[in-house]
């Protein structure tokens, strides 16, 4: 599905990716951890066509398609999905129209008819079920006023209504208590099926403990330096990133 | 610079041809527009708008035509059916193009309504003069004539708003019209008023309008300006809004076309526990400038006033925003708060934005902020990575943008009117919502 080939890429002339190598299959849960300025959200940034990032080096193909050639709605038509570490607050535009038309231009680059208000109404209110979002939420101005937990039940709610192919969890359990952990949990959970994969990047190991990753990369200083079950995720939370820091000095000894 | 010959002219005519209690107000303003002058870049209130160089032609003054509804069809404000219809021609009211729904709104020709409520009309007619220390504002004063006074009595809620219509016809010579009004909201009187203006035939109008609004003690106005005439139209709009007891306005402006556009809006807050609120939208495009001068003063304690004035400038068009806030010594515990947001979408436009706050109380909060940027690009992205395409996610953003001032319209068939002329300015498309 996503196969990402020694990727390089820079900001300001200062490179963050040094040679990325992942490859995503349908029905898989990915998991990138890693230190602070490791590059994470780089790569989120990167692969979804966030201005201000250059690619220097590498390919990345999603759905036989090269990514990078394609504008940020264009990915989003081929299927894929950021949930954002910050959700933007858009003043004047509520979420329910924002959803609407978000779903039928995504339907229209799917060569698929517009959804009618009928159908629209009940694709709504299935998926608000699921995130336990309530009507008076989406009528209000997009993110605008939203609690923490608030946004990223929305993006999960986006992502739900969207039924993206790739979804990348940028730090989705970052300032969320446990309790919304569950709920934004539970909503990806659901959505999950032999078809889809998710790639959830974070920090801590707490939200592997909810959406349990079938792979676990260690990102440092660019580059992915270490795979393994999710096991690792737990090493890793027990030993800190000290451990992969030391296990590389020894590497680079050797 | 000097009063121009062809207003010392006319004035001499206007004073000769009605003499009314009026007639020694007009001479007093007339002084004052020989002792002030048309303002000039030089004039710090005018250092952004060149009002005189309106003066390098002549126009004609009180040219009364005649006119029918056909002739202003394409112009009606949509749920005129059931809205009480003002229309001034050339700045003259016209009461047989006027329709009257409400039996609770008086509506009395300004010169009778000077011997009716002669002291009504001695204590506020010409009260902006205060405030508004210019040529401009004299020059309305001087040239009195053909005005209103709008009344609506005690505990009165007039249901069907008032609709006014400044219209300039000027098909063969350049207009200067002057509509005049005094407005009087007695105790616990309800009333909204949305006016705009017509300009006729494609000779250069300039309107010079002044409301002046009364109102006492919980009354409650809701004032709303369209401003969308041709470009060969300029206006001066002057509303002044006095709080002699304690009362709520709401003034909501949206500016979308015209040539030179000047808006002065005063809230002069005489008593405790008022409450104000001020919105502004430019939508602007061509050569269009318009000038938002507002000012608050708050001369007794505990009064609220919000102001939020957005504008969008696109081609070579400009704005200035200029808010003042006046706390006066004894006006503790005001609150008093100030917004003026920018976008500017092409090199060509500009705009210049200057808070303004005199603060001599010591006990008060008040807030004032102003922003000039373009299109925030991480929103776009964000509707961009939902598979919305740039062209509309910028479409939405600034609509967006925009409908966050539009809300305040309470009449929704304004309201509606105004969002469907700035949606297909900005390739919005309101159906797919």
């Amino acid at each position: 599905m996503l196969s990402i080939k020694n990727l390089h890429a820079t900001i300001d002339g200062k490179e963050i990716l040094r040679g990325i190598n992942l490859d995503i299959k349908p029905g898989e849960v990915h998991a990138i951890m890693g230190p602070n300025g490791a590059g994470k959200s780089t790569l989120a940034n990167v692969l979804t066509g966030r201005p201000g990032y250059e690619v220097t080096e590498g390919s990345v193909i999603f759905n036989g398609k090269e990514l990078l050639e394609l504008a940020p709605e264009e990915r989003a038509g081929e299927g894929l999905f950021l949930s954002f570490q910050y959700p933007v607050e858009i003043p004047g535009l509520s979420t329910t129209n924002f959803v609407k038309t978000a779903v039928n231009e995504v339907r229209k680059y799917r060569g698929q008819e517009p959804l009618d208000a009928v159908a629209f109404l009940k694709l709504i209110k299935e998926k608000m079920a699921l995130m336990e979002i309530n009507q008076s939420l989406l009528s209000r101005s997009l993110n605008e006023g939203f609690s923490g937990g608030e946004k990223k039940r929305n993006e999960i709610f986006q992502m739900a209504m969207l039924e993206p192919k790739l979804a990348i969890l940028d730090e989705t359990d970052s300032g969320l208590d446990i309790d919304a952990i569950r709920v934004v949990s539970n909503g990806v959970n659901k959505i999950k099926s032999s078809e889809n994969a998710v790639l959830a990047i974070t920090h801590y190991q707490r939200l592997l403990d909810y959406i349990v990753p079938d792979f676990v990369h260690v990102l440092y200083n660019g580059k992915i330096v270490k795979s393994g079950p999710k096991e690792l995720a737990l090493e890793l939370e027990e030993k800190g990133y000290d451990f992969i820091k030391a296990e590389l000095g020894e590497l680079q000894g050797a | 610079m000097d009063t121009p010959i062809f207003l010392k002219e006319q004035f001499e005519k206007l004073q000769a041809q009605e003499t009314s209690e009026l007639t020694g107000f007009r001479q007093q303003a007339f002084q004052n527009l020989e002792q002030y002058g048309i303002p000039t870049l030089k004039h710090e209130e005018w250092r952004y708008t060149r009002v005189n160089t309106l003066f390098n032609k002549d126009y004609e003054v009180n040219n009364n035509t005649g006119l029918t509804w056909e002739q202003l069809s394409d112009n009606r404000l949509p749920g005129y059916q059931d809205a009480n219809e003002l229309v001034f021609v050339n700045g003259v009211f016209n009461p047989s193009l006027s329709n009257l729904l409400s039996a609770d709104l008086e509506v009395l020709p300004l010169n009778e309504a000077a011997a009716v409520y002669k002291n009504i009309v001695d204590t506020y007619l010409g009260h902006s003069a205060d405030y508004l220390k210019d040529g401009i504002n004299a020059l309305s004063s001087a040239f009195v004539h053909g005005g209103v006074f709008i009344q609506v009595k005690r505990s009165k809620a007039v249901e069907h708003p008032v609709y006014i219509y400044n219209v300039a016809v000027a098909t063969d010579v350049n207009v200067l019209a002057q509509p005049r009004s005094l407005v009087y909201l007695q105790q616990n009187a309800q009333l909204t008023i949305t006016e705009t203006n017509i300009t006729l035939g494609s000779q250069q109008s300039f309107t010079n309008k002044v409301m002046e609004i009364v109102l006492e003690q919980d009354a409650n106005l809701s004032y709303y300006l369209i401003q969308n005439d041709s470009t060969n139209a300029s206006q001066v709009s002057t509303t002044h809004i006095r709080h002699i007891g304690t009362s709520y306005s709401k003034a909501v402006t949206v500016s979308l076309d015209g040539a030179l556009v000047r808006n002065n809006l005063n809230i002069i807050l005489e008593a405790p526990h008022c409450e104000s609120h001020m919105y502004g939208l430019s939508l602007l495009s061509g050569t269009t400038h318009v000038d938002n001068h507002t000012i608050v003063d708050n001369r007794q304690p505990d009064c609220l006033s919000n102001e939020l004035y957005k504008g969008l400038f696109d081609g070579n068009s400009t704005g200035v925003f200029n808010g003042k806030i006046f706390v006066q010594q004894i006006a503790q515990k005001t609150n008093a708060f100030q917004s003026n947001k920018n976008i500017l979408l092409s090199d060509g436009a500009s705009v210049n934005t200057k808070p303004q706050l005199e603060i001599f109380a010591d006990n008060v909060k008040c807030s004032h902020g102003c922003t000039i940027g373009q299109l925030d690009e991480e929103a776009l992205f964000y509707l961009q990575s939902r598979g919305i395409t740039e062209n509309s996610a910028k479409a939405m953003l600034l609509h967006g943008f925009a409908i966050d001032v539009l809300d305040n319209i309470t009449n929704e068939a304004i309201k509606k009117y105004v969002d469907v002329i700035i949606s297909k300015r900005l390739n919005f498309d309101l159906e797919t919502i």
